[in-house]
C-alpha cells in the first residue's frame, strides 16, 4: 500500500485546516455552480466572477474530505487573478497529473501548453493518483469550477 | 448456544486473505456480506453438473436445474415463514423487489393525491422508487420523522397514515442500525386501510423473520447481505396481491400464451420473473438459507447483540466525546450497524486511515441522503458487523481509529 504520508501532505492539509477563499460572492455579479460527488455526498460549491475574461475574485463553500476540500483551495489560490485560458491550461496539467485522458467536452487550452504550467502548491495532490478512490475527491472543485467559468461566459 | 465464531470464519475462504501485510477485518457487511464455503460450492456445483435453461426443456440435465431453482424456492420460502412456495417472487435485488411492487401494485392502484408513507431513515430503494411515481401518477409522498435518539418519531402516524394507500418502512435503519416495530406500524397501515411494505434487507440476514408476524402485505429483502450470491434478492407478498398485480418485464418464462394480438400471463410466481432467471445465484441463495439456518437465526441475533454492546462500550469507553455513535444506544432495540463521526475528521479520511490497518469501514452518505439531512452531517463512517467478526475486530477497529488523529488532529 502506497504511504498515506504520500496522500496527506503537510501542504494540503494546511489548506484543509486554513482554507483559502472559503465563503460566497454576490450572485450577480458572481456565478455559483455546485458539484456533487454521488459516491460519497461530498459537495463543493462555487462562486466565481469573471471580467473581460479575467478571474476577478473567487470563493468556495461546501463540506467533504479533507482532499476535496484542500483541492478547492489551492485551485482557488492558483486561479484568481487568472484568464480564462490560464485557467484551462491549470485544468489541463492537474487532470493530466491526475493521470485522467482529456475530457472532450472540456475546452481544449487555446493558446500556451498545459505541459508547461507550474501547478506550485497543487502538485501536493500528485500522491491522490495512488489512491484511485480518492481522484473524484481531487477532481470535483476543477469539474464546477469550468462549469460556473462557462456559466459566466455565457451570461457575459 | 452462542455463535463460535472461529468456526464461523473458517466457513469463509476470504477471511485468510491479508489487506495492506495485515489480516482482514471486514465491518462492512450492511454493504454486502461474505460467502462461507458452501455458498461458493452449491455455484459451482450448479455450474459444473446441473447447468441448463429453467422450465422448458424435458431432457435431465433441464429437469435438474428446473429443481434445484425450485427447492431454493422452497428453502426461501420456509426460512421467511411463507405460507406457499408460490409467494416468493425472485428478483435482482430488494431494489428490484421494491420497485417491482411500485410498478405492478402501485401503477394499477394509485392516482394521483393517493398517499404513500415512509421514513426518514429510509434507504434510496425506498425513496426513489415511489418519487418516481409521484412524478408519473401524481402520489403523494409523506415522512414519518425520526427522533434524535434514532428511533421513529410516532406522535403523528394516525395524521400521516390518514387516507393512506401503502406504508413502506425499512425494518432496520442501515446507517442507524435501530430495529422498527414493524408489526406495530402494519397493524396501524391496516387499521388506516393502508396495505404494508417491509424492506427487510438489513433484517432478515441478521434476525429470525416471520413474515406472518410481521403482519406485512410485501416483503423485500436482498441475497448478497445474508451470505448469498449478488444478482438474486426475494419479494414475499400475499397470493391474493401477487394474483391481482399486473406483470413487471415482459419476456420468456412469465407467459402462458402469446398470440400476434396480445399474450396472457404464467401463473405466480413466475409472472413476475421474465427471462432466464438467476438460476445459480438462486442456488446459492438456498444454500445461504441452509447455512444460517445451520448457524442457527436466534444465535445470529445473540451473537449480533453481544458483539454490538461490545463495540457501543468499547468506543465510547475509549473515545469518550471525540465519538458520535448514531441510533439507539441499547444493543437490543438495534442492529450491528454503527454510523459514527470522530473527532469531526471527515469520514472518508477515516476510512481511508482505517483502510491502511486492514480495517473495511464504508465512508459517505449510504444511500441515505435525506437522513444525513437529519443527522446534519453530510457523511458518517459505518461499521457493520456480522456472523464472522468477533471482539478482535471491534478492537482492531479502535485502535486503528486514533491513527487518524497523527493527520487531522494539530
Amino acid at each position: 500500500m502506497p504511504d498515506l504520508e504520500d496522500l496527506y501532505r503537510e501542504i494540503i492539509l494546511d489548506h484543509y485546516r486554513n482554507p483559502r477563499n472559503r465563503g460566497e460572492l454576490e450572485t450577480p455579479p458572481a456565478v455559483r455552480a455546485e458539484g456533487f460527488n454521488p459516491l460519497c455526498g461530498d459537495e463543493v460549491i462555487i462562486y466565481v466572477q469573471v471580467a473581460d475574461g479575467v478571474i476577478e475574485d473567487i470563493k468556495f463553500g461546501g463540506q467533504g474530505c479533507s482532499i476535496s476540500q484542500a483541492s478547492s483551495s489551492m485551485m482557488s489560490s492558483a486561479v484568481k487573478g487568472r484568464t480564462v485560458e490560464e485557467l484551462q491550461q491549470f485544468n489541463h496539467a492537474f487532470r493530466s497529473m491526475m493521470s485522467i485522458e482529456p475530457d472532450p467536452d472540456d475546452p481544449a487550452p487555446t493558446n500556451g501548453n498545459s505541459a508547461d504550467v507550474k501547478l506550485g502548491d497543487l502538485e501536493a495532490l500528485k500522491g491522490v493518483v495512488k489512491f484511485p478512490v480518492r481522484i473524484k475527491c481531487a477532481t470535483l472543485s476543477w469539474h464546477t469550477l469550468t462549469q460556473a467559468v462557462e456559466e459566466a461566459q455565457a451570461d457575459s | 448456544m452462542a455463535l463460535d465464531t472461529a468456526a464461523v470464519r473458517a466457513d469463509f475462504p476470504i477471511m485468510c486473505r491479508e489487506v495492506h501485510g495485515r489480516r482482514l477485518v471486514y465491518l462492512d457487511s450492511a454493504a454486502t456480506s461474505h460467502k462461507p464455503r458452501p455458498v461458493i460450492d452449491a455455484v459451482t456445483d450448479y455450474y459444473e453438473r446441473f447447468n441448463s435453461n429453467v422450465h422448458r426443456g424435458s431432457y435431465q440435465l433441464a429437469v435438474e436445474a428446473t429443481e434445484a431453482l425450485e427447492e431454493a424456492r422452497r428453502k426461501v420460502a420456509n426460512f421467511i415463514g411463507a405460507a406457499r412456495d408460490s409467494e416468493i417472487v425472485f428478483a435482482k435485488n430488494a431494489t428490484e423487489a421494491i420497485n417491482l411492487v411500485a410498478r405492478t401494485w402501485g401503477r394499477a392502484n394509485l392516482g394521483p393525491g393517493d398517499p404513500v408513507v415512509i421514513t426518514e431513515l429510509e434507504h434510496h430503494a425506498n425513496i426513489v422508487p415511489w418519487h418516481m411515481l409521484a412524478a408519473e401518477q401524481g402520489i403523494e409522498l409523506r415522512w414519518i420523522p425520526i427522533r434524535s435518539d434514532g428511533h421513529l418519531d410516532l406522535t403523528e402516524l394516525d395524521r400521516l397514515l390518514d387516507g393512506a394507500r401503502l406504508l413502506s418502512v425499512a425494518a432496520v435503519s442501515n446507517v442507524l442500525g435501530t430495529i422498527n416495530p414493524i408489526r406495530q406500524l402494519a397493524d396501524a397501515a391496516h387499521d388506516a386501510g393502508a396495505l404494508m411494505m417491509v424492506d427487510a434487507s438489513q433484517y432478515t440476514p441478521h434476525l429470525p423473520t416471520d413474515v406472518a408476524d410481521m403482519g406485512a402485505d410485501f416483503v423485500a429483502f436482498t441475497g448478497h447481505k445474508m451470505c448469498g450470491p449478488t444478482g438474486i434478492g426475494v419479494l414475499w407478498a400475499k397470493p391474493e396481491l401477487l394474483e391481482a398485480m399486473p406483470p413487471f418485464l415482459g419476456g420468456g418464462e412469465m407467459i402462458l400464451n402469446v398470440t400476434k394480438e396480445g399474450f396472457s400471463t404464467a401463473a405466480v410466481p413466475w409472472k413476475f420473473e421474465a427471462g432466464t432467471p438467476p438460476i445459480a445465484e438462486a442456488v446459492g441463495l438456498g444454500a445461504a438459507v441452509d447455512y444460517l439456518t445451520g448457524l442457527g437465526m436466534e444465535q445470529v441475533r445473540e451473537h449480533e447483540v453481544a458483539l454490538t454492546g461490545y463495540a457501543l462500550r468499547t468506543l465510547n469507553q475509549r473515545y469518550g466525546d471525540d465519538i458520535t455513535i448514531h441510533g439507539p444506544t441499547e444493543p437490543a432495540e438495534r442492529g450491528g450497524v454503527l454510523s459514527f463521526e470522530y473527532k469531526g475528521i471527515h469520514p472518508h479520511d477515516v476510512a481511508q486511515v482505517l483502510d491502511r490497518s486492514g480495517v473495511c469501514v464504508r465512508a459517505g452518505h449510504h444511500c441515505d441522503k435525506p437522513l444525513m439531512r437529519v443527522l446534519g452531517c453530510a457523511a458518517t463512517s459505518r461499521a457493520s458487523m456480522y456472523v464472522y467478526n468477533d471482539e478482535s475486530d471491534v478492537d482492531a477497529l479502535a485502535d486503528a481509529l486514533g491513527e487518524a488523529d497523527v493527520f487531522f488532529i494539530e
